[in-house]
């Protein structure tokens, strides 16, 4: 905790602060967990669910239940509460606050293109993308056809206008991976999110989004190299996409950038301290990896609510909730599917 | 070594100006930056704070003990409300119990007020010359040097508690229970502003402005 950060973070950012703090004691906990699981029928989950933080959120929803509803409307609460706040922020919370929003926006861009080059109407596409990630010029997305003519005619006016530099070209859409625009925007969106939060805002916020955003760059290089292997994505274009942080960077990233097998990958993550331990138990296959990533992902997010006046529990709880929000259609899939051998598979938030 | 200008300071007269110190150097000065810079400038420093009028010695003080404190109380008040607030929307039981936290910083004000009272009762008008009387000057330095003591130990610790408080807040909204365990570490932030009357008490005791 920083001497500047207690003295005079309050002035501006003190109540928003109290008020995601208390948003987070909403949040489900081992007990909750419990009671969910017993649950027979989905109406049972909506019952149990009452008595939550998240009330009636439900009460108008004709039976029988369908697990996307559920989702939509635990979506819908999360978007309030986040809307709530950044209603309310001054700059600099503002700023972290849309940040925040742009990977949405990049799933919601990439969305509407895939959707585009397979003919589907324009009006069902943007129900369909994430509503922390909307933006005004979405429905006019349609009529570009290559990368340049996209950045020329809407996304200058967005703030992503800087992710685009990398992957701007001449090539056709259809011709050019979708995922690689993918990554390739992600990656530009980290670096700067980390910057942002290391250089511009420093004290005890740089501390703890650093933390959670190397250990995203970290999880990104491993999971793309991973993916890859049975792909055609050769070592240089998989390499570009790689972050240029995190605890990896950049002894690391070279020397993954190198392997080109599963065993290669685990003996490079040997020699470092954090991964050694998520890899020790993990089967040959790395089929568990994305499991254990998501929990260490999900203790860090936990660990930032321990520290006083900083802006890392507005990122954290945002996560959390996502997480809990998977959780909870995991389980009502579970009970809808009859699978309830599989029910214990979610990733419990508060250990 | 010592420097001649030293050495040959006692055959003459000591110089009643602090520039004339500049006529009497030596012709093979060994430390010339002592000689014509720092003695000139102690003997000018010297010479305006002992200028300085008790009253204004003492006024200061005064001034500085009730503004700081107040800036300290303000400052942690301020701290404190921002974070009650914020907690209170989700967990409105703590409304009432941490307005403790509030008052605990109202009391370092409370503090600086009381000290401010006692040095303006002995800061009283003298009716002649106040330089005629060397006791005042005294005085003066006391009245200040307790003001200004009283006047920080009273700032930090208004921030001190102001930020304990709102970390209370915001612990006592997640979990009852710790509201009272934080509350005695407030009690110990709040000690330093009593060390500081302490002090300015002891050493303010015996100022008196006398004709």
């Amino acid at each position: 905790m920083s001497v500047g950060s207690m003295l005079s973070f309050n002035t501006n950012d003190g109540y928003l602060d109290g008020i995601v703090r208390g948003y987070r004691s909403g949040i489900l906990t081992a007990a909750d967990y419990a009671n969910l699981i017993q649950c027979d029928t989905l109406d049972d989950l909506k019952l149990h669910l009452q008595s939550t933080d998240y009330g009636d959120f439900l009460a108008n929803e004709p039976s029988p239940l369908a697990t996307t509803t559920i989702h939509d409307k635990c979506t819908e609460k999360l978007v309030k509460e986040f809307m709530h706040l950044r209603d309310q922020a001054v700059e600099p919370l503002g700023k972290f606050l849309d940040y925040m929003t742009y990977g949405y926006m990049i799933d919601n861009i990439l969305l509407l293109i895939t959707g585009t080059l397979h003919e589907r109407d324009i009006t069902e596409l943007v129900e369909k993308c994430h509503p922390l990630g909307m933006f005004e010029s979405m429905p006019t997305l349609t009529v570009a056809k290559t990368a340049s003519e996209l950045y020329n005619s809407v996304i200058v006016d967005t703030p992503l206008a800087p992710f685009f530099q990398d992957c701007l070209s001449e090539e056709d859409f259809s011709e050019m991976e979708i995922e690689i625009i993918r990554n390739t925007l992600y990656k530009a969106y980290l670096e700067d999110f980390h910057r942002f939060c290391v250089e511009e805002l420093g004290g005890t916020t740089a501390e703890v989004m650093g933390e959670v955003l190397e250990f995203e760059a970290d999880r990104r290089t491993i999971t793309i190299t991973q993916n890859s292997f049975e792909t055609e994505l050769s070592k240089d274009d998989r390499a570009k996409l790689y972050p240029s942080f995190g605890k990896l960077f950049p002894e690391g990233t070279r020397s993954i950038g190198q392997t080109s097998t599963v065993a290669e990958l685990r003996k490079i993550m040997d020699s470092y301290g954090e991964f050694s331990e998520i890899f020790t138990d993990m089967d040959e296959e790395l089929k568990k990896l994305e499991n254990a990533f998501d929990m260490h992902s999900i203790k860090l997010n936990r660990l930032s609510f321990e520290q006083c006046f900083h802006y890392g529990v507005f990122y954290s709880y945002v996560k959390l909730k996502e997480q809990e929000i998977r959780n909870i259609v995991w389980i009502a899939e579970c009970i809808a599917q009859d699978q309830k051998s599989k029910i214990n598979n979610f990733v419990p938030i508060w250990p | 070594q010592l420097c001649p200008c030293l050495l040959a300071a006692p055959t003459r007269p000591p110089p009643t100006h602090p520039f004339a110190v500049s006529l009497y150097l030596s012709s093979d000065c060994k430390d010339y930056l002592c000689c014509r810079v720092f003695v000139p400038c102690m003997m000018v420093l010297h010479s305006i704070l002992s200028d300085i009028n008790p009253y204004a010695y003492a006024g200061v003080g005064c001034g500085i003990t009730i503004g700081l404190s107040v800036l300290g109380a303000a400052w942690g008040i301020w701290i404190t409300g921002a974070s009650l607030l914020g907690a209170a929307v989700k967990a409105p039981r703590i409304r009432s119990k941490n307005l403790i936290s509030v008052i605990f910083c109202e009391a370092v004000a409370i503090y600086g007020i009381i000290m401010a009272i006692i040095f303006s009762q002995k800061f009283s008008d003298v009716g002649s010359d106040v330089t005629a009387d060397p006791k005042n000057f005294y005085s003066g330095i006391s009245i200040f040097s307790s003001g200004v003591t009283v006047g920080f130990c009273n700032l930090w610790c208004g921030v001190c508690v102001g930020v304990i408080g709102a970390a209370c807040a915001l612990a006592g909204a997640q979990r009852g229970e710790l509201f009272v365990k934080i509350l005695i570490i407030e009690i110990f932030g709040s000690a330093l502003g009593l060390f500081g009357v302490i002090i300015g008490i002891i050493t303010s005791a015996s100022a008196k402005f006398a004709s």
